[in-house]
């Protein structure tokens, strides 16, 4: 092993070394000026995420545990754009909740580890590397969620989501035996050769299935969702909503194609079920939630839901689909959540009501709101629209009319809620609504910066051109 | 051969002018506004004529025959399919420059009438603007060479003349005509939009030179003569495609039964009647006929041009009733600029091709360019005198002959000018159109002659009652417009007096081949025609110069017909019976019922249920972390059970 090939894990190197300048930076820095942290943490990360876009080779490491490819580094890009687009809307936060106490650098260490395990999560070529990985994003985040720890909310969501993930992490690590003890193997292409498809395999993949389902917050997996994102900071939240459930999506992605893509006809009709299951819990729990957090929980399991119509083509079509689908979502949702962290931190509101009014006093800001649960509800010609598109013609492609039907029957429902705060913010009149907002700057690039893409991206064909282009994992 | 490279500028002009005067209009205030407008306006007039001049005595004449010059801006704008594709380009021929004339100088004398017309008015800036749009779609309508194009522009008339109509949007009436103009000639434009794709579908283009060529009329002929097209009602469905780009034509020249939106349009500014509903707009439908005539004309024997000669002919003689009777000046005039453009339309109609055949197709072009000049002379010598008495109704006039001298002499002059009296240029058109007619057909002939008369009369009426009849008391003494406004009236008058003398058929021909023709005095068909004009204004002499109890008695003997005349025949009566009580009331009532309580209903079912369940599984989100993980496990184990069933 040389440098050359050591440098195709190059994003994993660079985040690890973030990570330990920031603890050398914490070591470092007295405590006047630790303010200085937030905008290392931010340099650094913005560099990073530049680098991520520099071509990567496509090989393996360690014997096959590491593997690279262009769509996963395509994707890790994604992921980094979409965690720069947080970072910079929490600049505020941080500077009134955890500098005080001195919880800077551990904000951005913890925030860094967990991308850099649901990188290493996604790059994963076994099931080791998979599980290190999936622990490594996990473990950081259930911190995060805690990390207010002046609020009971906080702390709540914390602790059921540390119980909630040891429970779905000994599930999938009972699954993973289970492959093991019929393949022998935790090599993917090697379970993927010795596969004779016993019902043991299969009842190992439910299993696997289910641990990475609780990532992306399928039903029945998905209770810990509301209450965690609800108690958990709006950043992270966010984060949750957004990074960790995209990354998981794709690792699923991966496994059912290319792993586990003999099983087909025995399988799909559980996706098919659950993907009926998740759309409907999703949007009928969030037409009545009036916490913001909440309705934008429901809605992002909702969300997850139409994925899995893509899931079940297993093809190239399904791919591209899925992984533009990810991007104009993780595009639209920063923008949603971004709008209700930023109400809440300065309004100390997160209900829907109090957002009767916006529009009067904070026209851009509704703006964006809008814009971005348009996406989400899939309005063309913003880029949501397209994005579900591409997901209802991979699954038409195959022939599920059916499912097709029901989830426009699920697009139909959810346009009725995300109306809704649409409607609150621009139709709605108020004695006192939330009064003028001044964002700082770090927060007006984000918004600014995803407004574009999210329009860009729905009127120009190019990057569905290139995604489509590297799509072909099989 | 001297190119026309920059004819593009002359269209490009005013929609600058438009552009700036849009974006401007509440920082440039009148008169500046104006100025600018009209200073546009002047240098499209000057290139307006330096092309005629041009074109007809330089460059156009080549072996005999004018050239029809294609100056191509881009071609293959939209591809429809590998032969079929739209170009954006400019066709310049001897009836595109002779519109560019008309349109140019009328327009341009309604920007200087305008200066005075509109002087104080809080909205000057915004209809300089206005004006110069409907100038840019007229002239682009006028130069372009293909059938999208010109309808393309010819949407665009449409919207700038809505706007215009509805100028004084304040006024309810007015709102409502604007609309009603839109709407009607809109449905108009539905026709003329499938004509288009119809004729674009066998003729396997857009553009008017390749479509006029004898090669696709002979190839289109063919597959008619060997019924290789559908035919319906024994006309093929290529003359049917002609018929609807006729009806397109007619929504826009108001001929009959599309013509109700007219009479209304007269709410718009008296300058804008002039502009739009007397010289250039209306006689859009006259264009397009004239533009695509070599199809008209020879498709399968002229069947489509046998329809436009009857509409016209009808249109001509049904609006000059109405005109009799109508007592506001300007639906006078605008019944008349109906039938006038009924009497362009008949004589495309009864035209022929060749020669001193063509005739036809000349005297209508030729009746269009003096019709333009006097008729918008009329139009803006009736603003003056509205803007005068300060009322659109005779009966409030009278006797201003001695207060407002130009406007009375240059009335009379453009009222002989209609009636056809020689030495005025209305004579010179109008006598070739009837002479074209009889050699086509008598009675379409006689119904021409029996109009002239009609005409004459209505026209007499309108002067007697207005200058002269009786002796009103004015509260404010009227007095002669200003000098802006006065200047346009002279203008007019001159080249009212003067176009009848140019020899049109020297420029102007179907086959675009310069031709001999004059009138021949002694010939009983001009001494008759001659003569109704002087019965019909010795007629109106007799009853209206003083005031006489003859109209009355007139009326009387004439009952009903007289009544039904007066209000329009009931025609905006019928569309009202067909529009509400039928269209609206029986087929839109029921179908939004069925959308209101059955789809709606429905949908609101849907939205009841979804919330219903909603509240039912809500307990499943207890929050009692013991409650999640039984619900995963339980989860999990409950797929593996359905894994194991199915298996």
């Amino acid at each position: 092993m040389n440098i050359d090939t050591l440098m195709l894990m190059r994003d994993e190197i660079f985040l690890t070394a973030i990570i330990l300048l920031m603890l050398i930076g914490e070591i470092l820095l007295p405590i006047a000026k630790k303010k200085w942290l937030i905008h290392i943490g931010l340099l650094l990360f913005l560099i990073y995420t530049i680098q991520s876009f520099f071509p990567q080779k496509t090989g393996e490491l360690f014997g096959g545990s590491y593997q690279t490819y262009p769509l996963v580094h395509f994707f890790k890009a994604i992921l980094a754009v979409g965690v720069l687009a947080i970072l910079l809307q929490s600049v505020e936060w941080i500077e009134e909740e955890l500098l005080p106490y001195d919880f800077t650098a551990e904000f951005f260490i913890l925030l860094f580890s967990s991308l850099l395990g649901l990188n290493f999560m996604m790059s994963a070529g076994d099931f080791l590397m998979f599980y290190l990985g999936l622990e490594l994003s996990t473990m950081p985040i259930i911190a995060l969620a805690a990390f207010e720890f002046f609020n009971r909310k906080s702390i709540e969501a914390g602790v059921k989501f540390i119980m909630l993930a040891s429970v779905s992490s000994a599930i999938l690590l009972f699954g993973v035996s289970l492959i093991y003890a019929t393949t022998g193997s935790i090599y993917f292409d090697v379970i993927k050769t010795n596969m004779a498809l016993p019902l043991m395999e299969i009842i190992g993949l439910v299993m696997i299935f289910a641990g990475i389902g609780f990532k992306i917050s399928l039903v029945p997996f998905h209770f810990w969702t509301a209450d965690v994102y609800e108690g958990a900071p709006t950043v992270i939240s966010n984060y949750l909503s957004v990074i960790s459930k995209g990354a998981a999506v794709f690792v699923l992605m991966t496994l059912l194609f290319v792993t586990f893509s003999t099983f087909g006809a025995h399988w799909d009709y559980i996706l098919y079920g659950i993907a009926i299951l998740t759309m409907f819990i999703g949007n009928l729990f969030a037409i009545r939630q009036k916490n913001m957090k909440r309705f934008l929980a429901f809605s992002s399991i909702a969300q997850a839901g139409f994925i899995l119509l893509a899931l079940l083509s297993h093809d190239k079509m399904g791919v591209q689909a899925i992984v533009f689908f990810l991007l104009i979502y993780i595009f639209s949702n920063v923008a949603a959540f971004g709008v209700v962290h930023i109400i809440s931190l300065k309004a100390h509101t997160e209900n829907m009501d109090d957002y009767n009014g916006l529009y009067s006093t904070n026209p851009r800001l509704s703006w964006v709101l809008m814009l971005a649960l348009f996406s989400l509800a899939g309005i063309p010609p913003i880029a949501g629209f397209f994005a579900k598109f591409f997901l209802y013609a991979a699954a038409a492609s195959k022939g599920y009319y059916i499912l097709v039907f029901i989830a426009v029957i699920n697009v139909t429902i959810s346009l009725y809620y995300y109306l809704l705060p649409v409607r609150a913010a621009f139709l709605r009149r108020s004695e006192n609504p939330i009064p003028k907002i001044h964002t700082d700057i770090y927060s007006k690039i984000s918004f600014v910066a995803i407004v574009i893409g999210l329009l860009v991206l729905g009127l120009y064909s190019g990057v569905f051109e290139y995604i489509s282009q590297i799509s072909n994992i099989f | 051969m001297d190119t026309f490279d920059y004819i593009y500028l002359i269209p490009l002009i005013p929609l600058l002018m438009f552009l700036f005067l849009g974006f401007t209009a509440r920082k440039i205030k009148e008169p500046v506004s104006g100025y600018l407008g009209t200073a546009g306006l002047l240098a499209v007039f000057i290139l307006s004529y330096y092309t005629a001049y041009k074109y007809f005595f330089a460059d156009g004449l080549v072996d005999g025959k004018y050239q029809q010059i294609r100056v191509m801006l881009k071609e293959g704008w939209i591809h429809f399919t590998d032969k079929l594709a739209i170009d954006i380009g400019i066709i310049i021929d001897p009836i595109s420059v002779m519109m560019l004339v008309v349109v140019s100088t009328v327009s341009f004398m309604v920007h200087i009438y305008s200066l005075g017309y509109m002087h104080k008015d809080p909205g000057f800036s915004r209809f300089y603007a206005y004006l110069s749009l409907f100038t840019f779609s007229m002239l682009g309508l006028v130069l372009a060479s293909n059938l999208f194009m010109i309808y393309i522009f010819w949407e665009l008339v449409g919207v700038s003349s809505y706007l215009l109509i509805g100028y004084y949007f304040e006024k309810p009436s007015a709102v409502a005509a604007s609309k009603k103009a839109f709407i009607v000639t809109r449905f108009a434009d539905m026709f003329f939009l499938i004509g288009i794709l119809m004729i674009g579908y066998f003729g396997q283009s857009f553009d008017f030179m390749t479509l006029n060529s004898e090669s696709t009329i002979s190839m289109l002929n063919s597959w008619i003569a060997n019924h290789q097209v559908a035919s319906f009602l024994g006309l093929s469905v290529i003359t049917w495609a002609l018929i609807l780009i006729f009806i397109g034509g007619m929504g826009k020249s108001a001929m009959f039964p599309l013509h109700i939106w007219l009479p209304d349009a007269m709410e718009g500014p008296t300058p804008v009647s002039a502009l739009i509903h007397a010289a250039t707009m209306v006689v859009a439908g006259v264009y397009l006929v004239a533009r695509l005539f070599p199809m008209y004309y020879h498709i399968e024997g002229g069947a489509a041009l046998r329809v436009v000669a009857v509409v016209g002919a009808f249109s001509a003689l049904f609006a000059a009733i109405i005109a009799l009777t109508q007592e506001d000046i300007k639906r006078v005039l605008a019944f008349s600029t109906m039938s006038q453009i009924g009497y362009m339309m008949m004589a495309l109609g009864v035209s022929g091709f060749d020669g001193y055949e063509g005739l036809g197709y000349m005297a209508g072009m030729f009746h269009l360019f003096t019709h333009a000049m006097f008729k918008a002379l009329l139009f803006l010598v009736a603003g003056a005198v509205i803007h005068a008495v300060h009322s659109n109704f005779m009966k409030d006039m009278g006797g201003l002959h001695k207060y407002m001298p130009i406007a009375s002499w240059t009335f009379l002059i453009a009222a002989l000018a209609i009636s056809g009296i020689p030495p005025f240029s209305g004579f010179f058109s109008k006598d070739e159109i009837l002479m074209a007619a009889w050699e086509y057909n008598k009675i379409i002939w006689f119904v021409g002659f029996i109009v002239a008369g009609m005409t004459a009369f209505y026209m007499f009426r309108l002067y007697f009652r207005i200058f002269h009849h009786k002796d009103t008391q004015y509260e404010h003494p009227p007095h002669d417009a200003p000098a802006n406004m006065s200047f346009s009236l002279i203008f007019l008058a001159v080249m009212t007096m003067a176009v009848g003398f140019i020899s049109f058929s020297e420029y102007i021909s179907a086959s675009l081949k310069p031709f001999h023709s004059h009138i021949h005095w002694g010939s009983p068909l001009v001494i008759g025609s001659i003569v109704i004009a002087l019965v019909g204004i010795g007629a109106a002499y007799l009853m209206y110069y003083k005031e006489t109890e003859y109209p009355q008695k007139v009326a009387a003997a004439f009952g009903t017909t007289y009544k039904w005349a007066k209000n329009k025949f009931y025609v905006d009566e019928l569309y009202m019976y067909v529009t509400h009580k039928i269209i609206f009331d029986k087929v839109s009532k029921p179908i939004a019922w069925f959308d209101r309580y059955v789809i709606d209903g429905f949908m609101n079912l849907l939205g009841v249920t979804t919330l219903g369940i909603a509240n039912r599984i809500k307990f499943l989100q207890s929050g009692r972390l013991q409650d999640y993980a039984m619900y995963f496990v339980s989860g999990v184990v409950a797929i593996i059970i359905i894994v194991i069933y199915y298996k």
